[in-house]
């Protein structure tokens, strides 16, 4: 075999795979976005931009594209809130190592269940008569309210997911230099100054891989815990992007604007991965 | 009488009991917050249907009982969902560790024309979301005949493992001496024998949290095994969950048994690989 075409072996399962599993699926959604009756009619008709069109006027798409927006902003924010915090605790000298060790199991935790368990285990604490209702002395359809509905499931999103930022920043605060902390502490600086202009500017580059990486999988990949938890009622009130899109292909079977819809949520993607390769890009060099 | 030439300001225990409540108030709060759903659900699967509601709630049941687990161990319709999730997780952890080896090699110790393009290709997938694909994913893979099949499911996952697989076993390869698998070819010997008889070897550590998160990623998948199967027992874990949901709708010990129960592979395989997997996880996701 020649030496050019070596590479190309190793790597011929791979691209087979992704040709078929991935290249092709994207260039049949994008032609199916402009067609009529795609999949159930065997003759479908070309109708332009006509999908995109009623699918970016729908005024459902608008309220699950804010949805989405608000949903990923304040869970991407809090994931690095909670995580950064997490891993500044469980960081502290202040604690024997073993009391970290089991802590840091602890915390890690709510990473480790499936999305389906989570949705089933925080629609039993949040039931009615259930365990949070009791502890808040409140008598709340946490999931059933319209007016609550999104901020609960935002904040089950958040427990469920601040563990990748916590894991991945203890290891950022692990690599920090002690004598940076060393050398601010003989200049006078106190811990919150230690904080801002030692430990912050060091996790930087971490920080904004995490929240772009963040982005893009909290606002395509959210569909199973709102699908088992609220299913984007009540009244659309928690209609994210990929729910709307997957009842207008499997519930009301318009394959053409689910596509459509489908081709819309790609290209917010494909900005948010834009945005995490170049930076990447400028983490490298 | 201390000398004053010792009144350097050195942290004594004693000055650093209000900075060692802090941080302990601080650790118990968060671990409440991770911990006490998860507790919670623990203790719901041990209950009687009517403890779990009653007031006020107990950590602690009085009813202890295994009859939730027994009832889910001893349904043959359900236990099918468990293998079904072994059956799928297992093949595609094997497949994906298989192809992704060969990929990170020709990455790691090649250079080619379309290294970089394939490269920003493979890093791009990660980020295309699964509902774009759903739609004429659908469509292939009932031409493949593979609705309703492990190979659709086995197949379909591959997709989203393999790019984290690659990513991560290419950049744990790069962390290895170039020396080592370059004599065996100096020597004669094939590619492949460099790969599996030399590099393969050392990279266990790696193999071995690479595997651990394909397991992970596929154990847990949701969307494609609600839209790819059909048939009950073809349903894996997290559907079947869904399913017991539906079905049994007050039975809360029983899907909260059926949650620890199909917990259980991933805990397991985090507490015995834990150092391998967030050493490889966080050199793979956050350096690339």
């Amino acid at each position: 075999m020649g030496r050019a075409l070596e590479p190309l072996a190793f790597l011929s399962p791979t691209l087979i795979l992704l040709a078929v599993l991935m290249v092709l699926p994207i260039v049949l959604v994008i032609g199916y976005a402009f067609m009529d009756n795609v999949v159930t009619n065997p003759d479908p008709e070309f109708v332009g931009a006509a999908n995109l069109i009623q699918i970016a006027t729908d005024p459902t798409f608008h309220i699950a594209l804010r949805n989405t927006v608000v949903f990923t902003v304040v869970s991407v924010l809090a994931h690095m809130i909670l995580g950064l915090t997490f891993a500044m605790l469980l960081n502290s000298k202040r604690v024997s190592v073993t009391s970290r060790a089991v802590l840091r199991a602890i915390y890690v935790m709510p990473w480790l269940f499936t999305v389906a368990v989570i949705a089933v285990l925080w629609r039993m604490l949040l039931a009615p008569s259930g365990v949070i209702n009791y502890l808040l002395s409140t008598n709340v359809e946490w999931l059933a309210d319209p007016r609550l509905a999104l901020g609960t499931v935002t904040v089950i999103n958040i427990w469920a997911g601040y563990p990748f930022f916590m894991v991945s920043l203890l290891a950022g605060l692990q690599g920090i230099p002690g004598e940076l902390y060393e050398a601010a502490r003989v200049d006078g600086a106190s811990p919150v100054q230690q904080f801002l202009h030692v430990t912050l500017p060091q996790l930087r580059q971490i920080i904004v891989s995490l929240l772009l990486l963040d982005m893009i999988w909290t606002s395509a990949q959210q569909f199973a815990l709102i699908w088992m938890t609220t299913g984007g009622g009540p009244l659309s009130s928690t209609e994210m992007l990929s729910t709307y899109t997957y009842k207008l292909a499997f519930d009301d079977y318009e394959f053409g604007l689910a596509s459509a819809s489908a081709v819309l949520v790609l290209l917010v993607s494909m900005v948010l991965a834009f945005f995490y390769v170049r930076h990447e890009k400028a983490r490298e060099s | 009488m201390t000398p004053l030439t010792t009144a350097k300001p050195t942290r004594t225990p004693s000055r650093d009991i209000p900075g060692r409540i802090l941080v302990w108030l601080g650790l118990l709060a968060g671990a409440a917050f991770a911990g006490l759903p998860v507790l919670w659900m623990l203790s719901s699967s041990f209950k009687s249907n009517q403890e779990i509601f009653e007031l006020p709630p107990r950590l602690l049941t009085e009813s202890f009982s295994f009859d939730a687990y027994l009832a889910i161990l001893g349904d043959p319709s359900r236990l099918r969902f468990f293998t079904n999730s072994y059956v799928v997780a297992i093949c595609v952890t094997i497949l994906t560790l298989i192809v992704a080896i060969h990929a990170a090699y020709a990455f790691s110790r090649f250079a080619f024309r379309m290294k970089h393009p394939l490269k920003l290709l493979i890093i791009s997938v990660q980020a295309v979301p699964p509902i774009t694909v759903l739609i004429p994913y659908f469509g292939i893979i009932v031409a493949l005949k593979m609705y309703d099949t492990y190979p659709g499911l086995i197949f379909t996952y591959m997709l989203f493992t393999l790019p984290y697989a690659i990513i991560m076993m290419t950049s744990y390869m790069n962390s290895l001496p170039r020396e080592l698998d370059e004599a065996v070819r100096v020597d004669g010997g094939s590619s492949m024998t460099a790969l599996w008889r030399v590099l393969v070897p050392v990279s266990v550590p790696g193999i071995v949290s690479v595997g651990v998160y394909t397991f992970m990623i596929a154990w847990n998948e949701y969307l494609f095994a609600l839209t790819l199967t059909s048939s009950e027992s073809m349903r894996t874990v997290p559907i079947g969950l869904q399913l017991l949901m539906g079905q049994h709708s007050y039975e809360w010990n029983e899907i909260m048994a059926m949650s620890i129960l199909g917990s259980i592979p991933v805990l397991a395989l985090f507490l015995f690989f834990q150092r391998y997997f967030m050493s490889g996880l966080t050199s793979g996701a956050v350096k690339n």
